[in-house]
């Protein structure tokens, strides 16, 4: 048997099967996203930028990930 | 100087900038990003109104597309002030969150906090929003807070340390003007923090009339998002904004409801 193993994650709210062994900034890149212009919030809690390289993505995680958009 | 350019700088020279918490603008108008038919539409007229400050909303990444519409995709915050909003919150826990996500992006430390009340008015939820801005005021937010033209509300809000207070003209997205002028300029009159108002202005005049009653400032979106021409309209905006500011500060004629000649009444052939 080949492949990764997956662990499922709720990313702006829904369920989403990811590899296992991202971290946060990994799966930003994976999700074709700039680090840069999204905002993270990992079970509630606001990440700082420079941690996302370093906060592993685990199972059952709830991840919100946020940008501006036009607005008044 | 009759070119537009130096019309616009003279009637600057007769105005000081506005200041908000400690910043200085230029521009009296700030507007919003929302709406727009076409984004490339939404920087010229933003370009054309001549504001420095814009305000944006945080909202989730849409993960079903394959690149990002970020409004940073669009705009510059080089070129512009970013001001993120909690539009869309019902509740002042929810507005902390949004304002927290927002400080987070690492632009600055500036919220709009807006806290909706009613669905179909969209008139805020005075109580709620002075619950967010005390906990916003001491995380060390610049916190500039949307509320009802309410003075007794605008005071409190400025008692606990909100950098503005934004009472608007009319509903939100209403185009109806200011619908009570008077409520406008008490709230100016007894704040001593900036008063901008915001939300409801529909037309130049509209814009015109609210700086006639002496506030900072004011804020708007949809007037200028849903105007058939944008651009045109963010012109027309520009110059009424600082027709209303010179017009207030060269003090109005007295009004009176009987006709006084302009012309000498002496001198008149038999």
């Amino acid at each position: 048997m080949t492949g990764a193993t997956t662990i499922q994650v709720r990313i702006n709210g829904k369920d989403r099967d990811v590899d296992e062994g991202h971290t946060i900034r990994t799966l930003i890149e994976s999700l074709e996203l700039h680090p840069s212009l999204v905002v993270v919030e990992l079970n509630r809690e606001i990440l700082s930028r420079d941690a996302y390289g370093e906060i592993p993505v685990q199972e059952g995680d709830v991840i919100e990930l946020v940008h501006f958009v036009g607005g008044g | 100087m009759n070119d537009g350019a130096g019309i616009l700088e003279a009637a600057r020279s007769m105005d000081g900038p506005l200041v908000i918490g400690g910043r200085e603008f230029t521009s009296r108008l700030i507007v919003g990003t929302g709406k727009y038919a076409d984004n490339e539409i939404m920087v010229d007229a933003i370009r054309a109104s001549g504001a420095e400050m814009v305000t944006v909303a945080v909202r989730r990444v849409d993960l079903d597309r394959t690149k990002s519409e970020g409004i940073l995709h669009h705009l510059d915050p080089g070129e512009f002030f970013l001001l993120a909003n909690t539009a869309g919150c019902y509740a002042a826990e929810d507005a902390i969150r949004y304002a927290r996500l927002a400080r987070a992006a690492g632009f600055n430390e500036w919220i709009k906090l807006e806290v909706i009340g009613d669905e179909t008015t969209l008139l805020p939820d005075v109580h709620a929003t002075l619950e967010a801005a005390k906990v916003l005021c001491d995380e060390g937010f610049k916190v500039m807070a949307y509320t009802n033209d309410d003075l007794v509300t605008a005071l409190r809000l400025e008692d606990v340390g909100c950098a503005a207070v934004m009472p608007l003209a009319s509903p939100i997205g209403s185009g109806l003007g200011v619908v009570n002028p008077y409520f406008i300029r008490e709230i100016k009159r007894r704040l001593e923090v900036p008063v901008i108002v915001d939300a409801g202005v529909g037309t130049a005049s509209d814009a015109c009339v609210t700086m006639e009653q002496g506030v900072d400032g004011v804020l708007m979106n949809t007037a200028l998002a849903a105007a058939d021409d944008p651009v045109r309209m963010a012109h027309a905006m520009r110059h009424a904004i600082l027709a209303g500011r010179l017009a207030y500060l060269a003090g109005r004629m007295p009004s009176r409801e009987i006709a006084v000649p302009s012309s000498p009444v002496e001198g008149m052939l038999d």
